[in-house]
């Protein structure tokens, strides 16, 4: 079983408030990091080797060191939550049912990094959490937590919740940035980088819900003990949020030292592919990393299982691997049919592209289209390398990530599954009749049959 | 700016408010929560003097406004129904049949999408992730999410709608 840090008491009734979350021994991490400096808390997280959990996986430690602290000049953090990866939903999850976790995770790093102003913005369609956050906001204040002089220390800070409007686009840091000074989410240009000149042109950091909750666990075991969690570069636990084809959905604490094979197919988490059919690919780091078929996933190309962490899951770079993301995994059965669920992944990016870059305004829309026409059997050969080419422009091409994001699930789609786009074309009459193209599909997944 | 426009004095109240969690000067980051305000106010919609009004109160030029109403999928351009059926189709929902629960409503209140019922008690609008993929299909109305729907639990909450007796915020 693996180890909980961050879901060790959500089962509890009431830990949602403060009293409950605080005879937990809530908030004795934070107590613990304002007898210490800065300094030292910072060399804790570096210790850790914390990565942050949003997808990017840099180490957390290392971007807060690189915040400029000019004088006189406020900082600030903010925290991203603005989750809206498909696929994704492990930070709700956090907010709903912990939220005095990622208050201490943020009055911790708050203290760090010197912010007395912190903000969470948080997408605008989990309209009920919001209400959740002030609560525990407030009640952090009356306890003496958030405010002025916080425990005597002298140090002051106050959290506020901002709502976004519904744009995939804010959850890039910049455009999150722009959009919380009240502006269009369009990502800027970097350098400068928001360490430097970030919310109002001060420096920021921009933190994802689960990364800043991590902090509270680190701060109360030792970074020391927390890099001693996980395997490798890929330390301390992670949140999974599990969805698809699966008897068991929901979101999974997992140390990283598992296999994905276990992930998948036993009873703690997943609890196998639903209805007893068979697994045919998954995307295991929220819909823009690669998809990839049964096999890849859960043997790499030398045949070793295949695990749940930052390295075994980027093993073989994209051209057989796919990477961990912000870990929401997507799970696919045999009637799934990749080129209809290639084709909503692209209607989505052409949906969220802000409009800003050529290549992703059109491009998004374009490979929208085709893939719509050879979903319906109207396509033609042609189309899917006219596909794989409007994806390699768009990739590295645009402002930022969301070009390769709703590139990279197309390119992933066509290399594992070219044989079900082929099937599309051939039989267009089946197509517009069957939503599957995998009539045609014959993975013997031998990992899968092992298991069973 | 229509003289008929403005924010009852509890949401005036909450606006001030709002502003003061920024940094003098910086009042347009009030933007977005102002204008999730105005919507809920003045019926579920912005017209453009509802905008208007919102660009005078934080005093800013209203085409601020306008390009970021504009920008922002949860904010309504034009009229809509009592009930505003955000029903999520991509990726895991559609895996979990999003597509039947979304023609089922398409049938049963005889709309396409974006369009509202001629009673003007629903707008159906399809919506790409909401952040409900363990829990799909699933569909938002107003303030809350209905996940692990079933052509009877919409069915069910459309019923509801009609009694009045779903919770909008």
């Amino acid at each position: 079983m693996s180890k909980k840090l961050l879901l060790k008491d959500a089962h509890i009734e009431g830990i949602r408030y403060f009293e409950t979350y605080r005879k937990q021994g809530g908030y004795t991490a934070a107590e613990k990091a304002l007898k210490m400096t800065p300094e030292e808390i910072l060399e804790e997280v570096k210790t850790s080797g914390l990565r942050g959990r949003g997808g990017a996986g840099f180490p957390t430690g290392m971007k807060w060191s690189f915040l400029a602290k000019p004088e006189g000049v406020p900082r600030h953090l903010v925290v991203n939550a603005d989750e809206s990866e498909p696929g994704t939903f492990k930070d709700r999850y956090l907010m709903e049912y912990l939220p005095h976790l990622l208050i201490e995770g943020m009055l911790i790093s708050s203290f760090v990094l010197g912010s007395n102003v912190s903000y969470i913005y948080i997408r605008g369609e989990y309209s009920w959490i919001p209400d959740i956050l002030e609560e525990a906001i407030e009640e952090a204040k009356a306890a003496g937590f958030l405010g002025k002089n916080i425990l005597g220390t002298g140090f002051d800070c106050e959290i506020y919740v901002q709502r976004g409007g519904g744009a995939y686009i804010c959850g890039e840091e910049t455009a999150l940035l722009e959009s919380l000074e009240g502006k269009r989410g369009n990502p800027r240009l970097k350098p400068p980088f928001p360490a430097v000149k970030g919310l109002w042109e001060r420096p920021t950091v921009v933190n994802n819900v689960e990364s800043i909750a991590a902090i509270v666990p680190i701060i109360d075991i030792t970074g020391a003990e927390y890099a001693k969690i996980g395997v490798g570069r890929s330390t301390g636990t992670k949140l999974i949020s599990a969805c698809g084809n699966i008897n068991k959905p929901g979101v999974y604490e997992i140390d990283m030292t598992i296999t994905v094979e276990e992930f998948i197919y036993s009873d703690e988490y997943c609890g196998g592919i639903k209805d007893g059919k068979k697994l045919k690919a998954c995307i295991p780091g929220g819909s823009s990393v690669p998809i990839v078929p049964a096999n890849l996933l859960l043997r790499t190309v030398n045949g070793e299982p295949r695990y749940m962490n930052y390295e075994s899951l980027a093993d073989g770079g994209f051209a057989t691997g796919t990477m961990m993301g912000s870990g929401g995994f997507i799970v696919l059965d045999e009637d799934q049919c990749i080129v209809e669920h290639t084709m909503t992944l692209a209607r989505f990016y052409h949906h969220e592209s802000c409009g800003q870059c050529t290549p992703c305004r059109e491009g998004t829309g374009w490979m929208h289209k085709i893939l719509k026409k050879i979903e319906k059997g109207e396509g033609k050969m042609e189309d899917i390398d006219l596909l794989w080419d409007i994806q390699r422009k768009i990739e590295g091409n645009t402002i930022c990530p969301l070009g390769d994001a709703a590139a990279w699930p197309v390119a992933a789609a066509i290399r594992h599954f070219r044989d079900e786009f082929e099937w599309h074309v051939k039989n267009p009459e089946l197509s517009q009749t069957q939503n599957y193209g995998l009539a045609h599909y014959a993975d013997p997944i031998p990992a899968v049959e092992n298991n069973a | 700016m229509s003289e008929t426009i403005a924010f009852k004095p509890e949401s005036l109240e909450q606006v001030h408010k709002i502003i003061t969690r920024y940094p003098e000067g910086r009042q347009k980051s009030a933007l977005l929560p102002v204008l999730h305000l105005a919507q809920k106010e003045f019926g579920g919609w912005l017209d453009v003097p509802v905008m208007d009004y919102v660009a005078e109160l934080l005093s800013i030029k209203p085409i601020e406004v306008y390009e970021v109403a504009t920008f922002y999928t949860m904010f309504n351009m034009k009229p809509v129904g009592k009930y505003v059926l955000e029903v999520c189709r991509t990726g895991p929902c559609m895996v979990c049949g999003s597509e039947k629960i979304l023609d089922h409503i398409r049938t049963k209140l005889n709309i396409k999408d974006g369009e509202t019922t001629e009673d003007g008690m629903f707008t159906l609008k399809p919506a790409e992730c909401l952040g409900a993929c363990g829990y799909a299909p699933m569909l938002q109305l107003g303030k809350f999410f209905h996940e692990n729907l079933t052509i009877e639990k919409v069915d069910e909450i459309l019923d509801l709608c009609r009694q009045g007796q779903v919770a909008l915020d």
